[in-house]
């Protein structure tokens, strides 16, 4: 076998295009004739509408044509179908693509301007009168459910979306053989989307030629391909959808939006392209987020703090429209029970409408809140026992001789939950180690002589990655001897070129720069699902070896007739078969590639097919389960609440590591994203729904200056369910995150006896807790 | 209708002139007017960083710099930053090593920020790099990747 890159780190092959900005997002495309599209959008949170009349916008110069929703075909004239239908769904509800009669978020779309220019539209948006009669709003997850609460939805009687639940074990017996018997409730926000390219959308209808084509800022393009050619009734082969470079997805591109009808409806009413790019205003009330949960949980537990059972009730916050099924809430309660061996689990959640922008996954979607909410339990037990919390989670955690390791719990298609490999407290003995934790006592004390709070805290996590059905690649081998490789999968930034270059030279024989590499359009591969919940090198990684080997295997068959040597005796390196030992007698791969797609009146080797190709839709035998274990090491201002990170420290396994500079960068990205939720990212409505910080010197983002350095070590525990051992690495980074944050900040004020309820923990927050502890102290 | 304005200006090097109007950005102008769509706007109200172009050597958002606001002045973007035999700047290829970059949408406003702080700072600390950037937002790092980059990048144009 030739050179060996995976497991290597190899730098980046996308990197030399997007550094001399020669990357190709959406914006970045211009077609001939492209027309530019601006959305009109409620500014009340819930309202019934009116009139809407466009006469003055329309007669603007430059102005092409306006479009409400009375402007479309009448049979196209209906609400958006639901993405992922599933039971536990009440209250279907999906929005219309533009405004019907009633408008239920700040931020919903009405009407879309298409004119010669983006600052035209934007000046017939003002020109537009839309007559609104409010309504009362809900925003507050926490009272939404009561009796007196406004309604959401106006032809809804309630605002419960509806209820899912996990439920395993004997959770009675749990509770009545129990020592004791811990309580915590607790709040959980998580911001926005907040990718540096915003969404965008560029449409060309040719209705003579290739027939709808949509360029769109997306993760799963092939899932907006189903649900507009659905919408649309139409074949799938006359859609075709392309997601070029994408700044950014982390969930939210994953779904599918109402211009991603309007934009290309308006291109085919008008007969020219038309582009559409998100303001980063329109982001925060267009682009689903994910924001409230409120957590009231019940551990039963030994005398020695083992955990026994675990149950209580989530109160999660839907906003406004169904547009993502119960994903998002349903992963929350996936984690469940997280690294540990908890026998028992009851916990239910309860799906709320609000009068706010939808929800939907943002990196790791529900899975840090039930981490965090796992985590808050350990630390509840380690507080109220005083063990410490270390000590817990080792009395707690499912054992390395326990994998694989059946929860208890089931997936939806009814399987076991199943740990396939790990060592959670390997992990826990190594972030130690790295985060000096044995040193911190000392630490701290010589803090404290200067007057300063320092704080350190734990968290455990597992995650469940990888989810199927598939990924496809296809290989081929192009006359030239340079590979073409294929694949459905869309990228915003993971670096996929390069993993599955990686893969695919390694096995076929070739050097990575001769790799070709074509993704993300539905037009060239026929068939994806999308980059999400940590699964892309879990899926393609397996279908880019299994397309590589049988090129290879078929190349080397061939080459051994041409040749007249076995099989047996051939190798390919750089793209050229030659015999061991005898490197002159050799053939190139695009020789044979000429030999099995020849031209007229040429044979095709007997006993072939045509083509030096092969396409492989191999994927995952489930969900490999990645876990982790860190420590964050904080300081808090006592005086101004706020709080610095000083030293963050990851144990990380992801299995075997296809490139560790790909997954030291996302688990990097994502540790930083996690603790930007732990203490800055709030999205702010007030009582009446309106969003109040929704620009970057409002709504507070990581930034380079107040974020601490990441020190990472890893552990592979290979995942015995695909042929190299991988498992997602994408989201392991911020799922634990909040969890050690807080709890290293409770660990700085343990003085006060500060416990905390809320994150993100904002200063004036922290001020009020620690004020109430200093006077409790005193009394 | 339009009011509009004829401007010169350099961009990476080239002199060009235009009609623009008054309103229009100097973000805008380069992408649409010029086709130099390696500069990037992420957030239009001055706070991601991801629209920073030179000018006259100085760091700018050039989206809250009109168009009309750069004639007479010389503006490089990303795509002037390496050499005209196209050879990476020691920033670009210290990004490269470092996994400086993941989606790639902040990174031109990084580049040219940092590149104008190199010049200013030929030795900076890593605290110093963080503040450097400190106006410019990036989702997908973390930023560890981008301050080894700069940091890496600063020693080898001190070595020059
Ligand atoms: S686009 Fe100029 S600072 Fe964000
Ligand atoms: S690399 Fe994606 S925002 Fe920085």
């Amino acid at each position: 076998m030739g050179v060996r890159y995976v497991g290597a780190e190899v730098q980046r092959m996308e990197d030399p295009r997007l550094i001399t900005g020669h990357g190709r997002y959406v914006d970045d495309i211009t077609l001939e004739g492209m027309l530019h599209a601006a959305f009109l959008r409620s500014p009340v949170a819930h309202a019934r509408i009116g009139s809407i009349d466009t006469s003055r916008a329309a007669e603007l110069e430059g102005v092409h044509r306006v479009l409400t929703l009375a402007d479309f075909p009448a049979e196209l004239q209906k609400p958006m179908a639901q993405l992922y239908p599933a039971p536990p769904i009440e209250h279907n509800k999906t929005q219309y693509p533009l405004a019907h009669d009633e408008v239920c978020h700040v931020g919903q779309a009405i009407a879309c301007v298409v004119a010669d220019s983006r600052a035209i539209a934007e000046d017939a948006l003002a020109l537009i009168d839309v007559d609104y009669e409010n309504l009362p709003a809900v925003v507050d997850v926490r009272t939404a459910l009561d009796a007196d609460a406004p309604k959401a939805h106006a032809d809804l009687d309630t605002n419960l979306m509806g209820r899912l639940g996990s439920k395993f074990g004997d959770i009675e017996e749990a509770f009545a053989k129990a020592d004791h018997v811990f309580s915590a409730s607790f709040m959980q926000h998580r911001g926005g989307c907040h990718s540096m390219e915003t969404r965008g959308v560029v449409s060309r209808d040719d209705p003579w030629g290739d027939g709808l084509t949509l360029w769109t800022s997306a993760q799963s393009p092939y899932l907006i391909r189903r649900a507009l050619a659905a919408w649309l009734g139409e074949p799938e082969e006359r859609v075709r959808v392309i997601a070029p470079d994408v700044g950014g997805g982390f969930g939210p591109k994953a779904g599918f939006y109402p211009e991603e009808i309007v934009i290309p409806l308006a291109a085919r009413m008008l007969g020219r392209p038309v582009k559409w790019i998100e303001d980063r205003r329109e982001h925060f009330v267009s682009t689903t987020t994910q924001r409230d949960q409120h957590w009231e949980l019940e551990v039963a537990c030994t005398s020695d703090g083992r955990m026994l059972g675990l149950r209580g009730n989530v109160t999660h916050e839907n906003g406004a429209w169904v547009p993502y099924g119960v994903l998002l809430p349903f992963t929350s309660l996936v984690p469940l029970p997280g690294a540990y061996a908890i026998p028992a689990v009851d916990v239910g959640l309860d799906m709320v409408f609000t009068n706010t922008v939808p929800n939907s996954p943002v990196r790791g979607a529900g899975r840090p809140n039930g981490i965090y909410a796992v985590e808050r339990m350990v630390e509840t037990i380690a507080r109220e026992l005083d063990i410490p919390p270390a000590e817990v989670r080792r009395r707690n955690y499912v054992r390395a001789d326990q994998m694989p390791y059946a929860t208890g719990a089931l997936l939806r298609d009814g399987s076991p939950a199943t740990y396939d490999s790990g060592d959670y407290e390997g992990l826990l003995d190594k972030v130690l180690e790295l985060s000096d934790f044995a040193g911190f006592d000392e630490r701290r004390a010589k803090a404290r002589e200067e007057g300063r709070y320092l704080g350190i805290g734990i968290s455990s996590c597992i995650e469940d990655t990888g989810v199927g059905p598939y990924e496809g690649t296809t290989v081929r081998v192009e006359p030239s001897g340079k590979v073409l490789v294929q694949t459905g999968a869309a990228s915003q930034g993971q670096g996929h070129h390069t993993m599955i270059a990686l893969i695919v030279a390694e096995n076929l024989g070739v050097a990575p720069e001769d790799i070709l590499f074509e993704s993300a359009d539905t037009g060239k591969f026929p068939h994806g699902i999308g980059t999400i919940g940590s699964r892309v090198a879990v899926n393609v990684a397996p279908s880019a070896l299994d397309a590589a080997t049988k090129v290879r295997e078929k190349a080397l068959k061939l080459a051994a007739e041409l040749l007249e040597a076995a099989e047996a005796d051939l190798d390919i390196e750089n793209g050229i078969v030659s015999v061991n030992g005898a490197p002159d007698i050799s053939i190139p791969l695009g020789d044979l590639a000429v030999k099995l797609a020849p031209m007229s009146g040429v044979k095709v080797p007997e006993g072939f097919d045509p083509s030096l190709e092969a396409t492989s839709y191999e994927g995952s035998k489930g969900a490999p389960i990645a876990s982790g274990a860190n420590v964050a090491e904080v300081e808090v201002d006592i005086g101004t609440g706020e709080v610095r990170v000083l030293r963050y420290s990851v144990a990380h396994d992801c299995g075997v590591m296809i490139n560790p500079l790909i997954v030291k960068g996302q688990i990097e990205g994502g540790v930083i994203h996690g603790i930007g939720n732990a203490l800055f990212e709030r999205m702010i409505f007030d009582d009446q729904g309106q969003p109040m910080n929704t620009n970057y010197g409002e709504y507070l983002l990581p930034l380079a200056s107040e974020m601490p350095r990441v020190d990472i070590v890893h552990q592979e525990s290979p995942s015995p369910l695909n042929p190299l051992g991988v498992k997602g690495a994408g989201e392991g980074g911020t799922i634990p995150a909040a969890a050690a944050v807080v709890a290293a900040i409770e660990n700085a004020l343990s003085d006060f006896g500060v416990v905390i309820d809320d994150y993100p923990v904002e200063p004036q927050y922290l001020c009020e807790l620690i004020d109430r502890g200093m006077a409790q102290a005193a009394e | 209708m339009a009011d509009t304005r004829d401007i010169e200006l350099t961009v990476n090097g080239e002199s060009r002139s235009a009609t623009v109007e008054t309103r229009t950005s100097l973000g805008d102008f380069l992408r649409q007017a010029l086709g130099l769509t390696g500069t990037h706007l992420g957030c239009e109200h001055g706070v991601c960083g991801a629209c920073t172009v030179l000018v006259d050597g100085e760091a700018v958002r050039s989206c809250l710099m009109l168009a009309v606001q750069a004639k007479g002045r010389e503006v490089t973007t990303v795509e002037g930053l390496s050499n005209p035999d196209g050879t990476l700047h020691p920033l670009q290829d210290a990004f490269w090593r470092n996994h400086g970059l993941q989606c790639g949408f902040c990174t031109p406003g990084m580049l040219t920020s940092l590149a104008a702080f190199l010049e200013e700072n030929p030795d900076p600390s890593e605290r110093e790099v963080r503040e450097a950037i400190s106006g410019n937002i990036c989702r997908c790092t973390g930023y560890q990747g981008i301050v080894d980059a700069a940091l890496d990048a600063a020693k080898t144009m001190r070595e020059g």
